[in-house]
C-alpha cells in the first residue's frame, strides 16, 4: 500500500439499516488503534443490498469489496490486510467484475455507490455536468428534441413520453414556469428514487436544471416523501452545495439563465404520488386529485405551466444530453427504450437494485439474480409495479420486463419494483389488502374510489368468510369494472389490477373453506 | 433525536411567522410545528388561518388529510413500522401481532405509559431488507421479534432508540 488508504462505506438508508454506521465507527476506531492513516468515504449503495454493509477499498487493481461486514469482523479485516485487498472470508473480489454488477447496464446508477454523493469534484470526475454543459449551448427546442428522440418514457409508472411533456411546457406562454420532481416514491418494493437521492443527487439536480433550460422554467421543486428522512437531508445538502458551486441560482454557470431548486417534504399520503395531487400538496393544500384537463403542462403548480417528472426520468436526462439520444435508445426493446432499474424486493435471497435493459424476464430476475426466496420455499407469486400492480403466478415468470408485455397481461411495470412472495402467501388476503390500502389512501374526491374501496373490502370479507360466494363475486366483478372505468386517477382506477390478477391467477385462494368452518 | 417539548403558543407563533411567506407555506409550517412539539395542537388553527388567508376548515382539513400530522402528543420515542406488501412478504404482520401479545402494544397508538408511539407506514424504501422500521427516525432492517423486544426495553431511556449497540 502506498500512501493513505481509501475505504468506501455506504451511508445509504438500506445499508444504515443493517449497521453501516457501526461498521464505519469500528473501522475508524481500529485504524486509530493500529496507527494506520485511512480516509473513509461515505458513498451510496451499489445496490447489492443483501451484501450490506459492504466495505470497499481502493487498490492498484481497482476497488475490492468485502461484505456483509459486522463490527465484529473489522479486526480480522485489518489482520487480513484488507487495505491492500487482502483475502478474507468476506472477500467479494473486484466489485466491477462481480457477476451481479458485470451483467448490469448501469447508465442511471453508474456513479451510485462509487462516488461521494456530496462532492462536486467526484461528480465532475465521473462525467457529471457534461450533459448540462451541452444543454447550455443548445436552444431549448433542441434539448426537447434530444429527449424526444431518446424515447425516454416517464418512470413514475405511466410511461408517458417525457419529451412530449417538455415540448408542451416550452410552447406555453407564461411569466413563470416550474419544474417539479416527483420523489414521492410510495410504491412498496421500490427504492430506486431514494438510492439516487442518497447516492447521486447532483445527477438529479443536473436533470432538473436541463429541464428548466429546455422549458424556460426558472424554479424547480422536488417533493420528497417524509418516509425518506435521510434522502431529504442528503438532497438538501446537495442543493446547497450545487448553489455554492454556481450550478443553481440567478445565473447557472454564468450563463445568465436562472434556475433554482427547493426541496419539500411530503406528509405520508400515498396519493400524492399522483401528479395533480402532488401539485395540490406543494401548494399547501390537501392532496386531492385534480380533474384533467387542464394538464399540468398548461396549468400546473400555482396554475402555471409545469413539467412534472419522476426522479428516474429526470436522472436519465444528463446521460441523454451527454452521450446523445441514440446512445440511450440503443438499449431496450420495442417502445421500451433505455434501461430499467429493477428493484428486487420482498421474500428474496439477493434483493437489491439491478439496472438492466428492458426485455429481461421475470424468471431471470427472480432466480438468476435473486437466487429465489429468502425463506427457501417455492416462489408462488410476484407483485410487479407496486400496490396497484398485478400479482403474477409462476407460470407467467417468462414474461419480459417491458411496458407493452405487462400491459398485455393486464399488469403494469410501474416504477420497476418486483416483490417476491413464497408459497405461504394468501392471495385472497392480498386482494383484500389492495382494497384496504385504497380505502385508507384514497383522496376522497371521486366516489368510485372513495366508496368503492370500502365496499370492495366488505365484499371481499364476505367472499373469504364463505357468504353467498357466487352472488358476492358478481357484486365484486361489477365493482371492479366501475372503479376501473369511473375513477378520476390511478388510485381507484388501478386498485382492481391486483385484485383481478389474484382472482384470475389464484382462484383456489378464494375457494377455500372459511377459517372458522375449517377449525370445526 | 430532537426531544419534543410541551406546546408553547409563543414558539408556535414564531414558527408560523418565520415560514408564512413561503410559497404553499402550510405544509412546511405543519412539519416545523410537529418537529418542535411532536404534534399539531388544535389551538394553532385559527392563527394559521389568519396568517395564510385560509378558512379554519381548510387548515383543519389539511392537517387531518395527511397521516403524518398528529392531533395529540406522541410518546418520547416513535417507531414507524412498514406494513406494505414487500414487508408483508417477510412477516411484518407477525411483528405487529408480537407487539400486542408480548408487550400489549397496539399499532397506531401511544403506549399506556406514554413513552412509545408505534405507527403504521406504507413503505420506507427498504424493501429488500425487510421487515423495515424507522426507530426515532433511524432505519432498521431485517427486524425480528428480538429487535422489537430490545427497542421496547429501551423506551424508558432518554437516548434515541438506536443509539448504542442494539439491533440487527
Amino acid at each position: 500500500m502506498s500512501g493513505r488508504a481509501r475505504v468506501f462505506i455506504p451511508a445509504d438508508s438500506a445499508a444504515l439499516s443493517v449497521g453501516a454506521e457501526r461498521v464505519a465507527r469500528a473501522i475508524r476506531g481500529e485504524a486509530e488503534a493500529r496507527g494506520v492513516d485511512i480516509e473513509i468515504v461515505r458513498t451510496g449503495s451499489r445496490g447489492l443490498l443483501w451484501l450490506e454493509p459492504m466495505v470497499e477499498v481502493e487498490t492498484a487493481d481497482g476497488r475490492v469489496g468485502y461484505g456483509p461486514i459486522a463490527p465484529g469482523d473489522v479486526a480480522s479485516l485489518f489482520a487480513a490486510g484488507f487495505l491492500d485487498g487482502g483475502a478474507h472470508g468476506r472477500s467479494l473480489g473486484r466489485i466491477e467484475v462481480h457477476p451481479l454488477i458485470a451483467r448490469q447496464t448501469r447508465l442511471t446508477f453508474a456513479r451510485v455507490g462509487v462516488i461521494d454523493p456530496l462532492s462536486l469534484d467526484d461528480y465532475r470526475a465521473h462525467g457529471g455536468f457534461a450533459g448540462l454543459d451541452k444543454a447550455l449551448a443548445m436552444p431549448p427546442a433542441a434539448i426537447v428534441e434530444a429527449v424526444l428522440q431518446s424515447g425516454l418514457r416517464g418512470r413514475g409508472g405511466a410511461g408517458f413520453p417525457t419529451g412530449i411533456k417538455w415540448r408542451a411546457v416550452l410552447g406555453a406562454e407564461a411569466p413563470q414556469k416550474y419544474v417539479v420532481c416527483n420523489a414521492d416514491e410510495g410504491d412498496s418494493g421500490t427504492f430506486a428514487d431514494r438510492m439516487v437521492m442518497e447516492g447521486d443527487p447532483f445527477m438529479l439536480i443536473e436533470g432538473m436544471i436541463i429541464a428548466g433550460l429546455a422549458s424556460g422554467a426558472t424554479k424547480g421543486f422536488i417533493y420528497i416523501r417524509s418516509e425518506y428522512p435521510h434522502a431529504f437531508a442528503t438532497f438538501e445538502k446537495a442543493i446547497a452545495t450545487a448553489r455554492a458551486g454556481g450550478y443553481l441560482g440567478a445565473s447557472v454557470r454564468g450563463s445568465g439563465r436562472a434556475f433554482d431548486i427547493e426541496a419539500r417534504l411530503g406528509a405520508g399520503a400515498y396519493v400524492c404520488g399522483e401528479e395533480t395531487s402532488l401539485l395540490e400538496s406543494l401548494e399547501g393544500k390537501r392532496g386531492v386529485v385534480r380533474a384533467k384537463p387542464p394538464i399540468p403542462a398548461f396549468q400546473g403548480l400555482f396554475g402555471k405551466p409545469t413539467i412534472v417528472n419522476n426522479v428516474l426520468s429526470l436522472a436519465a436526462v444528463p446521460f441523454i444530453l451527454a452521450e446523445g439520444p441514440a446512445a440511450y435508445a440503443r438499449f431496450g426493446v420495442g417502445r421500451s427504450l433505455g434501461t430499467l432499474p429493477v428493484q428486487l424486493a420482498g421474500n428474496v435471497k439477493r434483493g437489491g437494485l439491478y439496472e438492466l435493459p428492458f426485455g429481461v424476464t421475470l424468471r431471470e430476475v427472480i432466480f438468476d439474480i435473486g437466487g429465489g426466496t429468502r425463506s427457501g420455499r417455492p416462489a408462488r407469486a410476484v407483485q410487479v409495479g407496486g400496490p396497484l400492480g398485478a400479482y403474477f403466478p409462476e407460470r407467467l415468470f417468462d414474461t419480459p420486463l417491458d411496458y407493452e408485455a405487462f400491459a398485455a397481461l393486464k399488469g403494469l411495470l410501474g416504477h420497476g419494483g418486483i416483490v417476491v412472495f413464497d408459497d405461504t402467501v394468501d392471495l385472497a388476503a392480498q386482494a383484500r389488502f389492495a382494497f384496504e390500502f385504497c380505502a385508507k389512501e384514497s383522496c376522497g374526491k371521486c366516489t368510485p374510489c372513495r366508496i368503492g374501496a370500502v365496499r370492495g373490502r366488505e365484499t371481499m370479507d364476505r367472499i373469504i368468510a364463505g357468504e353467498n360466494r357466487a352472488e358476492n363475486r358478481a357484486v365484486l366483478d361489477d365493482l371492479l369494472v366501475l372503479m376501473t372505468d369511473a375513477s378520476l386517477c390511478a388510485m381507484g382506477g388501478l386498485t382492481p389490477v391486483p385484485v383481478t390478477s389474484a382472482l384470475t391467477h389464484f382462484p383456489e385462494d378464494f375457494e377455500r373453506a372459511p377459517l372458522a368452518a375449517a377449525a370445526e | 433525536m430532537k426531544r419534543a417539548t410541551g406546546w408553547d403558543d409563543q414558539v408556535a407563533s414564531a414558527i408560523v411567522g418565520e415560514l408564512k411567506g413561503r410559497d404553499g407555506a402550510l405544509l412546511p409550517i405543519l412539519h416545523a410545528l410537529q418537529e418542535e412539539f411532536g404534534y399539531v395542537d388544535q389551538r394553532v388553527v385559527a392563527e394559521l388561518a389568519t396568517a395564510l388567508n385560509l378558512s379554519r376548515a381548510e387548515v383543519t382539513g389539511t392537517i387531518s388529510f395527511y397521516h403524518d400530522f398528529r392531533a395529540n402528543p406522541a410518546g418520547r420515542h416513535v417507531i414507524k413500522i412498514c406494513r406494505a406488501e414487500a414487508c408483508q412478504s417477510v412477516g411484518c404482520e407477525d411483528l405487529v401481532a408480537h407487539l400486542k401479545r408480548r408487550h400489549g402494544l397496539d399499532v397506531d397508538a401511544l403506549s399506556a405509559d406514554g413513552l412509545l408511539t408505534i405507527e403504521t407506514v406504507y413503505c420506507l424504501g427498504n424493501c429488500a431488507l425487510g421487515p423495515a422500521i424507522l426507530a426515532d427516525g433511524e432505519p432498521v432492517g431485517r427486524v425480528d421479534a428480538d429487535t422489537l423486544d430490545s427497542l421496547v426495553a429501551r423506551a424508558g431511556s432518554e437516548r434515541a432508540l438506536t443509539d448504542g449497540e442494539v439491533l440487527s
